[in-house]
């Protein structure tokens, strides 16, 4: 699914990312842990495609195809979708024109007529409710005068319905209470397939209890300095992430 | 000098404008006639003048136009059909295309050379009450040089049962289409009226003048959509006199024209209300300029003021807005604001709120503000899969539609949401 080989990133000449190797299959949920600085945002913003990243060295294979050749959109129609750490505002543009929008898009790529509008209506209300928004919330600008909580599960919404192949998570869990970080979860939970790959960025353990990973790394200093099963995760809670500082040297 | 063949060329047409055996009015044209030919067209040595050259009304003469014929189709699109409709063509009023057999009511509308005909002392008393040739040369220059034009009077409690469409046409290459039109609500009547520029030819000069004589709580909903030619030379000003407790709304949607040039200017009583809306779209070498004047004359009026601008390529528009509140007019509360949107390093915008305030109780202000798209935003849109370019129209049609939102009426939302998107292509809504 991806492959990321000795991956170096700078921003203005800054090294930021400096020899990142990560494999995910398909099916697989993998987490990122690590403390503020390590790159973890840097990362997703590479596999996105945004721009004011220099990658100075490595590569990124995404199903066979340099994924860092891609436009940003061509990535997002191939089936890479991110979950903004802060999904962005957008007034007067309702969030059902961008989910048709980009649907749209999305089947044009692939040589698929436009979606009907019926059924994209079916299909939308029925995502709506298994993240349990009020239908409203499709006819308001995007984003905008949303809580934290809402935008999150707002970005989860866009990925049940572009279905994607491979799902960056990039601190979904940030800014969410209890009640909403559950919500989100079980958003996140129920796209999980055998087909469908997770990367979840993350900075706390918390996230893990309601999303449980295959595989969790630690990336310190623009490395993966550890990886391991879940019990890693809870090993990280208790000690934090200095005892593995350290290693990336 | 400026405007010396259009002075050469006058007497021999004075004897075929409108009126012309009424002295009240030769006097009316002949004290105008002076007032222009002392600087002819308005200059950038004028302050009010000074972001906007009309030197091209020098290069070409335009002269006025008997041709009355219309493509109907073309027409049409622009036509809305749940409104009445007065249709101008090179600046003559045309009795065959217009729609007003359905408007119903104590409500006269005829055009202005019929009114002249019929009613000249009732137009003696009233053309020239909202605006004279003091204002700038432009106006001197109508009020010299109208041809023709559109006079609407709303009896007392009065309202229109349904829109008026005043249809300005040029088919005519190199017309001068000067109309006069007067609008005059009386006490508690009310009124919505959309005029509409449009032209099937390249070159041509539009020069309007509307007078609006609002009386104690009537109210007049105006809407200006000018949808000039691309080298078009348009001048149109909107001059609004507000007796107590009026109301006036209007919305400016200028996308439009090789220049432009609006004035929205009104006078306020004792709690009278006006709010102007405006969004000027402009791409090429555009220019469009938007002059507006909020004269706070009394106690307790409320102005409202929000303007958009998008310009693109080596476009160039402005906004003045100025209010002004008479040291009388305290208890006044007025806003303006205006936010535009530059999408190209080569397109400019001028932008001078000016807020002049002589009484000491009041609630005024203003805001401006001059960007670009976020680039943030255009990434998001990219990361769902659409492309640049089209992320970049949605931000920019998005960024738009918050004026033509404003808009009540469906059929006219409708043209303005045609005509916008045809200027953002590739969105699909």
């Amino acid at each position: 699914m991806l492959s990321i080989k000795n991956l170096h990133v700078s921003i203005n000449d800054k090294p930021i990312l400096k020899g990142l190797t990560l494999d995910i299959n398909p099916g697989e949920v993998h987490a990122i842990m690590g403390p503020n600085g390590a790159g973890k945002s840097t990362l997703s913003h590479v596999l996105s495609g945004k721009a004011g990243y220099t990658v100075t060295e490595g590569s990124v294979t995404y199903q066979g195809k340099d994924l860092l050749e891609l436009a940003p959109e061509i990535r997002a129609r191939e089936g890479v979708f991110l979950a903004f750490q802060y999904p962005v505002e957008i007034p007067g543009v309702s969030n059902i024109y961008l989910l048709k929008a980009a649907l749209n898009a999305m089947r044009k790529h692939h040589g698929l007529p436009e979606v009907d509008a019926m059924d994209f209506l079916t299909i939308v209300k029925s995502k709506v409710k298994l993240l349990q928004m009020d239908e409203k919330f499709l006819y308001r600008a995007v984003n905008e005068g949303f809580s934290g909580g809402e935008k999150k599960r707002n970005e989860i919404l866009q990925a049940a319905i572009l279905e994607p192949k491979l799902c960056i998570l990039d601190e979904t869990d940030s800014g969410l209470d209890i009640d909403a970080l559950r919500i989100v979860s079980e958003g996140v939970n129920s796209l999980r397939n055998a087909e469908r790959s997770f990367l979840m960025i993350t900075h706390y353990q918390r996230l893990l209890d309601y999303i449980k990973p295959d595989v969790v790394h630690v990336l310190a200093d623009g490395k993966i300095v550890k990886s391991g099963g879940p019990e890693l995760a809870l090993e990280l809670e208790e000690r934090g992430y200095s005892w593995l500082e350290g290693q990336a040297a | 000098m400026s405007g010396a063949a259009y002075l050469t060329s006058y007497p021999e047409l004075a004897a075929s404008l409108p009126g012309f055996d009424l002295p009240w009015l030769q006097g009316f044209r002949n004290q105008a006639l002076q007032t222009f030919a002392v600087n002819g067209f308005p200059g950038n040595r004028e302050e009010e003048w000074r972001y906007t050259n009309l030197s091209a009304l020098n290069k070409t003469v335009f002269v006025p136009s008997a041709n009355q014929l219309v493509d109907e189709d073309w027409l049409n699109r622009y036509r809305l059909d749940d409104a009445a409709s007065v249709v101008l063509v090179n600046g003559q009023f045309s009795a065959s295309l217009s729609r007003l057999q359905d408007l119903a009511g104590k409500v006269s509308v005829s055009s202005l050379k019929q009114a002249l005909q019929d009613n000249p002392a009732w137009l003696e008393s009233r053309l020239g009450q909202a605006v004279t040739s003091a204002e700038h040369n432009l106006v001197a220059f109508n009020n010299a040089w109208f041809t023709d034009g559109v006079v609407i009077d709303v009896a007392a409690k009065q309202q229109l049962d349904r829109p008026l469409q005043i249809l300005h046409l040029v088919t005519q290459a190199d017309a001068l289409a000067a109309t006069r039109n007067l609008f005059v609500l009386n006490e508690q009547a009310e009124a919505e009226i959309i005029e509409t520029y449009v032209g099937s030819v390249d070159s041509y000069f539009t020069a309007s003048v509307n007078e609006c004589l609002l009386a104690g709580n009537a109210a007049l909903t105006l809407y200006k959509v000018q949808l000039e030619a691309e080298k078009a030379q348009h001048f149109g000003g909107t001059y609004v006199k507000q007796a107590r407790d009026s109301r006036f709304m209007h919305h400016n949607f200028a996308l439009g024209s090789g220049l432009a040039r609006s004035d929205i200017h009104s006078d306020l009583d004792t709690a009278a209300e006006c709010s102007l809306n405006g969004l000027f779209v402009a791409g090429k070498r555009q220019h469009i300029d938007n002059h507006t004047r909020i004269n706070h004359l009394k106690p307790h009026g409320i102005s409202r003021e929000f303007y958009k601008g998008v310009l693109d390529n080596k476009a160039r528009g402005v906004f003045q807005g100025r209010v002004i509140v008479a040291e009388d007019a305290q208890r006044t509360d007025s806003e303006m604001n205006n936010r535009n949107l530059l999408l190209s390093a080569d397109a400019e915008v001028d932008t001078k709120p000016q807020l002049e305030i002589y009484a000491d109780d009041v609630k005024c202000s203003h805001g401006v503000t001059v960007g670009q798209l976020e680039e943030k935003s255009v990434f998001y849109l990219q990361s769902r899969g659409i492309d640049e370019a089209t992320a970049r129209n949605i931000l920019t049609f998005a960024f738009a539609n918050e004026m033509v939102d404003k808009v009540e009426n469906a059929e006219l939302k409708a043209l303005l949401l045609k005509e916008l998107l045809e200027r953002f292509p590739a969105i699909s809504l």
